[in-house]
C-alpha cells in the first residue's frame, strides 16, 4: 500500500473513533439516566449512578408514575401528564390552524403593510417572556383566566402565533400565485381556496408545524408554572417540583423514572419523525 | 373544514352583476377586492395578539422600569432610579456578569463542537444517519430534564466524582457544581450538550450546499482536506456561521429552565442568570419595578443582537 492511502486510512479510522467518542458524550446521560431508573433505592443509595442495575427492575417507574410526592401531594406524574396533555391538545390545535391562516392572509393576498407586519411578527419571536410576564398576568387576571386551563391555552397561543405565521408564511410565499389565482377566477374566496386549495397542499409544513408546537408546549416549563394553576401544572413543573424536594432521602431511582416518563413523548416524536423534527427545530429556534 | 365555519365570509361578499360579469379582467378585479377584505378580517387576531400582548406589554414593562413601582405599579416618570439601584444589586450584577460568561463559554462550546461535527459527518459517509440521530435527540428534550440529568451527573455524591472514587481514585473531586464560583460553569456542559446538535444540523446543511467545484479545485492545487475547510469553506459559510452565533446566543439571553433545573441559581445566588432574576423579583420578592428594569436590559440584550443581525441580512438578501 502507498503512503497515501496508508494515511487516509488512518484517516478515516481516526473519524470513526472521534465520531464514536462524541456520540457517547450524547448518549451516556441518557443511558446513566435510564440505569439508575431500573434500580433499586439500596442500589441507588450505595454506588454512583454510572454502575449497571444488579437486578433491573420498574418499581421506580411504577412508583415515578402513581405515587411519586409533591410536597404533599403524593398522586405520581401522572396527574402532571394528564394536565400536560390537556394543555397540549388545545393549545397545538389553535396555534397551528391560527398560524397557518395568518401566513396564508400573509403571503397571496395583497395586503397593504404585509411586510411591516411581518418584521413586526418577526421582532415578536425574539421577545423574550420575561419582559411581557408580568403585563400578561395583569390582563389574565382581569379578565379572570389566570391560573386556570383557558388561560395556560391562551397563553401558549400567543406565544406560538409568531413564528407559526412566519413558518406557514414562509412556505405559502413558495408557492405559486397562479393556484390561488384560478382558483379566484372560478369564484373560490378567501377561505375556500385556504381549505380546499392550500391546506390539501400543506401537510408536510404542518406536520412540521405540530410537532414544533407539540415538543415545545410538552417542554415548557416557565408559562406552565406561572399561568397554569396549581389544578393544572405540567409535566415539567411537577418533574421539578419532585426532583427538588429534599426531604428525607432522596430517591435517585424514582427522580430519574420521573424524568424519563417525562421526556418519553417528545423522544417517541423525535425518534418516529426524524427528519421533519430537525426542519422544525431550526425553524423554531428564536422561540422562548 | 374552513369553508364550513361562520366567519366565512364568502357568503356575504356582494354577488356579481350581469354587467360585472361582462370584462374578465373587471371580474377579478372586484372579487379580489371583496375578497382581500376577508384576508383582512382573518388578520385581525393576530394584529391584536401582536399589538396588545407583545408591544403593549412591552411599553407596559419598560415604562414601569422607569417609574418607583415596588409591589404594585405607580405611573409616575422617574427616570433612571430602578436601573441605578438594579445595577447597584449585587445579585444582578452576578446574574448580569453571568450571562456574559456562560454566553462567552456556550457560543465557543457549541459552535465548535457543532461546527466539528457538521465536518466530520460531511467527510464520513456510512451510518450519518445513526451518528445524526444521536446527536440530535437532547434537542427534543426539554431543558428541565437536561439540567436535572447533568444536575445528578456532576453531583459529588453520586455523579462523576464518585464514579472516580469507585474506580480507586479515592481523593478525586469534582465539586464544581456545588462550589460558588464553579456552579456557573456547569451550565456551559449541559448547554452544549444540549444546543451543539443544532448548529450540526445547519451547518452540515450549508456544507453539503458548496460547490463540488471548489473542492476539485483545492484537490488539484493539493491543498489538504482541513486547510481547505478551515481557509476556504467555513469562511464561506460566514453567513451562517453568523446565525449560528445569534441563535445560541439569543437562547443564552433567555435561558431559564436549564438554571432552574441544575442549580436554581445556586450555591446562593453564583449561578444566576437575567431569566431566573426577573422571574424571581416578580413572583417570589414581588418587586416588579426591579423585575421590569431587568426585564428591559434583557430585551435591551436581545435587540442588540437580533437588530444589526437583521439589518445585515435583509441588506444581503436585497442586493
Amino acid at each position: 500500500m502507498t503512503t497515501a492511502r496508508w494515511n487516509a486510512r488512518v484517516g478515516r479510522i481516526g473519524l470513526y473513533t472521534l465520531l464514536v467518542w462524541i456520540c457517547l458524550f450524547f448518549s451516556i446521560p441518557l443511558l446513566v439516566v435510564i440505569a439508575t431508573s431500573l434500580k433499586t433505592s439500596d442500589e441507588v443509595r450505595t454506588f454512583s449512578i454510572f454502575t449497571l442495575p444488579s437486578a433491573p427492575g420498574i418499581a421506580a417507574w411504577i412508583k415515578a408514575w402513581s405515587s411519586a410526592c409533591t410536597g404533599l401531594n403524593c398522586g405520581g406524574v401522572r396527574v402532571g401528564f394528564w394536565n400536560s396533555v390537556r394543555i397540549l391538545i388545545p393549545s397545538v390545535i389553535i396555534s397551528v390552524m391560527a398560524g397557518s391562516v395568518t401566513g396564508y392572509a400573509l403571503s397571496h393576498w395583497r395586503i397593504r403593510g404585509a411586510n411591516v407586519i411581518m418584521l413586526l411578527l418577526l421582532f415578536c419571536a425574539f421577545i423574550p417572556y420575561q419582559v411581557i410576564l408580568y403585563p400578561l398576568v395583569k390582563t389574565f387576571s382581569t379578565i379572570g383566566i389566570y391560573s386556570s386551563l383557558p388561560g395556560i391555552i391562551a397563553v401558549h397561543i400567543v406565544f406560538g402565533l409568531p413564528v407559526m405565521s412566519l413558518l406557514f408564511r414562509n412556505f405559502y410565499i413558495g408557492l405559486p400565485d397562479e393556484l390561488v389565482k384560478a382558483a379566484r377566477i372560478d369564484g373560490a374566496g378567501f377561505w375556500r381556496i385556504f381549505a380546499f386549495v392550500m391546506l390539501p397542499m400543506s401537510v408536510n409544513i404542518l406536520i412540521v408545524a405540530t410537532i414544533l408546537q407539540t415538543t415545545g408546549i410538552w417542554n415548557d416549563y416557565l408559562l406552565g408554572l406561572i399561568f397554569a394553576g396549581r389544578d393544572n401544572m405540567p409535566m415539567t413543573v411537577q418533574l421539578n417540583a419532585i426532583a427538588t424536594t429534599s426531604t428525607g432521602v432522596i430517591e435517585y431511582n424514582v427522580n430519574t423514572a420521573a424524568a424519563l416518563l417525562t421526556a418519553l413523548p417528545p423522544l417517541l416524536i423525535y425518534f418516529a419523525s426524524g427528519r421533519y423534527f430537525v426542519r422544525g427545530i431550526t425553524a423554531g429556534a428564536v422561540k422562548g | 373544514m374552513s369553508a364550513r365555519l361562520p366567519m366565512n365570509m364568502d357568503a356575504t361578499a356582494p354577488r356579481l352583476t350581469a354587467d360585472e360579469k361582462v370584462s374578465g379582467i373587471q371580474r377579478v378585479g372586484r372579487a379580489y377586492r371583496a375578497r382581500s377584505l376577508a384576508a383582512k378580517i382573518a388578520l385581525v387576531p393576530t394584529i391584536l395578539v401582536m399589538v396588545f400582548c407583545f408591544y403593549g406589554s412591552v411599553t407596559w414593562t419598560v415604562y414601569i422600569s422607569m417609574t418607583r413601582s415596588f409591589l404594585l405599579p405607580v405611573y409616575k416618570f422617574a427616570g433612571t432610579a430602578q436601573y441605578d439601584r438594579l445595577f447597584a444589586t449585587p445579585r444582578w450584577q452576578v446574574a448580569y456578569s453571568n450571562m456574559f460568561l456562560f454566553g462567552a463559554l456556550d457560543i465557543i462550546g457549541t459552535l465548535g463542537l457543532g461546527v466539528l461535527l457538521a465536518v466530520l459527518l460531511d467527510r464520513a459517509v456510512r451510518c450519518e444517519g445513526i451518528f445524526r440521530t444521536i446527536m440530535l435527540y437532547p434537542l427534543s428534550i426539554s431543558f428541565i430534564v437536561t439540567g436535572l440529568t447533568w444536575q445528578w451527573l456532576l453531583s459529588p455524591t453520586i455523579g462523576v466524582q464518585q464514579l472516580g472514587r469507585d474506580l480507586g481514585w479515592t481523593d478525586f473531586v469534582f465539586d464544581w457544581i456545588t462550589q460558588p464560583d464553579r456552579a456557573i460553569y456547569t451550565l456551559v456542559f449541559a448547554g452544549i450538550w444540549h444546543q451543539s446538535g443544532l448548529i450540526m444540523a445547519i451547518m452540515l446543511a450549508g456544507l453539503r450546499g458548496v460547490d463540488r467545484e471548489i473542492w476539485r479545485a483545492a484537490r488539484i492545487e493539493g491543498i489538504p482536506t482541513w486547510r481547505t475547510y478551515v481557509s476556504i469553506i467555513l469562511p464561506m459559510l460566514r453567513p451562517l456561521i453568523v446565525t449560528c452565533v445569534v441563535l445560541i446566543a439569543i437562547a443564552v439571553v433567555k435561558s431559564y429552565d436549564l438554571v432552574v433545573a441544575m442549580t436554581n441559581g445556586g450555591p446562593g445566588f453564583s449561578s444566576d442568570l437575567p431569566g431566573k432574576f426577573v422571574v424571581d423579583f416578580v413572583f417570589e420578592r414581588a418587586n416588579i419595578g426591579q423585575a421590569s428594569a431587568a426585564a428591559t436590559v434583557m430585551l435591551a440584550s436581545v435587540l442588540a443582537i437580533v437588530s444589526p443581525y437583521l439589518y445585515f441580512e435583509l441588506a444581503r438578501k436585497n442586493r
